[in-house]
């Protein structure tokens, strides 16, 4: 199949190599595509998990159709360059959701189960691949086989979080959830410390699934990781107020593009410091309940296109890890205190407690409380200090998103994914010549 | 109830985005094309979105004798149609025509005899109805003969006529026709190939189509930039021209 030589990245725009780029427009064409090679959906990993340089990169966007629909019992089959921007625009208004949706909607469904993405409702709901009845995987000698977790169901959680590596997901069917509207009802937690978010944490209202907190890494001593906790269900008729006339009608949001990278000087300290008192000081304002619709609740950056420009030429990582609950909060409270001892200035960091592990050998989430920490990319000492945040996470127990990894070493990502042997027994049965391998495979030398 | 539209070349970029636009406009679908197994995906996800009928078949545009059969069997299928769609086209590599006349023919009797073909049939059943449409995609190829597509852009100019031809005949009839001349289209021919510029998304293309449809337009460049450019193109002196590489 034809291919082109082009420079790409994942979301952090670190980091940037080129890569030979197939877009097939069918599945048929599939079989001609040639490896090593990895899938790739919108590219909204943020590390270099869908990254091949020197190799090949299969884009799978237009592979987009939706293949059948069930009215009654809401099982949707598509194929797996369908975004999830697209499920929402034609079923919110006939009264269905995505059981489980990452901070973007404009993500693939076949990233979404190869990264086993989560939500906001972990704790309750678990993370997407529960809600994936079942895929048709391309193996690496050409057949398409039918995984769920009744038939080939190793294979069915290997490639659950798998990062692509076991075949070419083709198609997802998956089972959506009922809304009444297309509105959430949110109330905001203020919490003066990092022990109060957690407390909030722990203990949502019954109702509210979706919980989640945005902390500021700027506060220090006793009001060292202080926050707000967002906590929210999906709106029924009788909350919506008098002024919404269609339950499933919501405003459209203008869209904001940046055409380029700003300088990397515009993330200083003294402007993150800004923005995030800025963002405390309006989300603390809001005391009561509010009604908010979905788009703007669960994809607020999605306005803005290309927000990762922000981060200047450098880019920036994703750091997320997540503790098991009996020393979560001394491990995030060290790893504050790190942060801000190596005055590394996160912009952005998100709270949120995990329900158990899922049968998926590199699915991420487990029991315990997850961090995410947007950090601009600095001087030549940014990743050894990253890697001492490893060194706190492994004292722990803890693990790191392969989602949004870019420099992890091979070691502590086999220390810190334990069922990482049972995934590679798979692997190799089906993949004996790694013909499915990306960046990300070849640094964690999970593939040669 | 809308009456049907009949899609040729549905498995294009710019027919499926068509066909999307006309389905949310209400109207049920018979897409026809070579590639069954595509039809029938793009099929399903156009009835998923829009909720609207959507049939499919397979069409030969070179098997001219099958036209006149295979446009009755989908009146017969739809209930009547109210509009037809000519996506359907193929641009070969023109250095392959230079060496080998069968090539350059495929490319006529596709975009040219092929088209003018089952749209003598349509044009026939519209004008009789006295109502309806015609939507042909030609190319701006089609404006003026260069080098390196002459064989494509000879076919594509040919229909671009022939379709001006319909369009006058069939005007007391209430038969509208449409002629759109689209520039370079993000799809698997343009992918990634040197020399591509300007390319439009598929989307931005099917809408542009649609709104000109409903407009009632005559002939729409798409983007409409490609209006001045073709109109510096054309007006450049044979002369020059001939000794243009392009």
């Amino acid at each position: 199949m034809y291919r082109h030589k082009a420079t790409i990245s994942g979301w952090g725009c670190y980091p940037v190599t080129s890569s030979y780029l197939i877009r097939p427009e069918r599945i048929q064409d599939l079989k001609a595509v040639e490896g090593p090679v990895i899938a790739r959906g919108y590219g909204k990993s943020y590390g270099d998990a869908s990254l091949n340089t020197d190799r090949n990169v299969l884009l799978m966007e237009r592979m987009n159709c939706f293949l059948s629909f069930d009215e009654h019992t809401g099982v949707l089959k598509a194929e797996a360059g369908t975004s999830l921007d697209k499920i929402l625009t034609t079923f919110i208004p006939r009264g269905w959701f995505i059981p489980v949706t990452p901070g973007t909607k404009f993500v693939t469904l076949g990233g979404c189960f190869a990264a086993d993405v989560h939500g906001k409702n972990h704790h309750v709901d678990g993370s997407f691949s529960k809600f994936v009845k079942e895929i048709d995987l391309l193996l690496a000698d050409g057949r398409t086989v039918t995984c769920s977790p009744q038939e080939n169901a190793d294979l069915f959680w290997a490639t659950a979080g798998g990062m692509g590596l076991t075949g070419i997901i083709t198609t997802i069917t998956i089972q959506l959830m009922t809304i009444e509207t297309a509105y959430m009802t949110v109330r905001n937690y203020p919490a003066k410390n990092l022990s109060e978010v957690m407390a909030i944490l722990d203990n949502p209202k019954r109702q509210d699934k979706y919980s989640v907190a945005w902390i500021d890494c700027q506060s220090t001593g006793e009001f060292l990781g202080r926050g707000i906790v967002m906590n929210g269900h999906h709106a029924v008729h009788e909350e919506l107020p008098d002024s919404i006339d269609n339950p499933f009608k919501i405003k459209p949001r203008g869209m904001i593009s940046i055409p380029f990278n700003f300088p990397s000087c515009t993330l200083n300290p003294w402007s993150i410091n800004g923005f995030n008192s800025l963002y405390y000081n309006s989300q603390v304002k809001k005391k009561t309940s509010y009604t908010i619709d979905y788009d703007r609740y669960f994809y607020p950056l999605d306005a803005i296109a290309n927000w990762n420009r922000f981060y200047g030429k450098r880019g920036f990582i994703q750091y997320q890890f997540v503790v098991p609950e009996n020393d979560a909060e001394t491990a995030i409270r060290k790893i504050l205190m790190q942060l801000s001892a190596q005055s590394l200035s996160p912009f952005l960091a998100v709270l949120k407690k995990f329900g158990p592990e899922n049968p998926a050998p590199l699915s991420f989430p487990h029991s315990g409380y997850t961090l995410a920490l947007d950090i601009p990319i600095k001087n030549n000492k940014f990743f050894e200090q990253i890697d001492q945040l490893d060194e706190i996470v492994l004292n722990y127990n803890g693990r790191i998103y392969l989602a949004k990894d870019s420099r992890t070493k091979p070691a502590n990502f086999r220390t810190m994914y334990p069922r990482f042997l049972q995934w590679k027994k798979v692997k190799t049965q089906i993949d004996p010549n790694q013909i499915f391998s990306s960046d990300l495979s070849q640094r964690l030398e999970i593939t040669k | 109830m809308k009456n049907g539209v009949l899609i040729l070349g549905a498995t294009s970029s710019i027919a499926r985005e068509v066909a999307l636009q006309l389905a949310e406009k209400g109207y049920p679908l018979f897409l026809a094309s070579r590639d069954e197994e595509n039809l029938k995906r793009f099929a399903a996800d156009i009835a998923i979105r829009h909720h609207v009928d959507v049939k499919y078949g397979t069409f030969d545009a070179e098997d001219i004798h099958s036209h006149a059969q295979f446009l009755e069997r989908v009146i017969q299928k739809m209930n009547g149609l109210e509009g037809v769609v000519v996506a359907f086209g193929e641009s070969p590599n023109q250095k392959n025509s230079n060496q080998d006349f069968e090539v350059a023919l495929k490319t006529i009797n596709i975009n040219f005899v092929g088209a003018a073909s089952i749209l003598t049939y349509v044009a026939n059943y519209l004008e009789n109805q006295r109502s309806g449409f015609i939507l042909g995609i030609t190319s701006v190829a089609g404006d003026r003969g260069r080098q390196a597509n002459y064989v494509y852009g000879a076919a594509k100019s040919g229909i671009t006529t022939f379709l001006q031809g319909l369009r006058a005949r069939l005007y007391p009839s209430g038969v509208r026709v449409l002629t759109v001349k689209p520039g370079y289209v993000d799809t698997a021919m343009t992918y990634g190939k040197p020399g591509i510029f300007l390319v439009a998304t598929p989307e931005y293309v099917g809408k542009k189509i649609v709104n000109a449809l409903i407009h009632s337009r005559e002939q729409i460049y798409v983007p409409w930039f490609w209006r001045p450019i073709m109109w510096i193109i054309k007006n450049i002196p044979e002369t020059i021209f001939k000794r243009l590489k392009i």
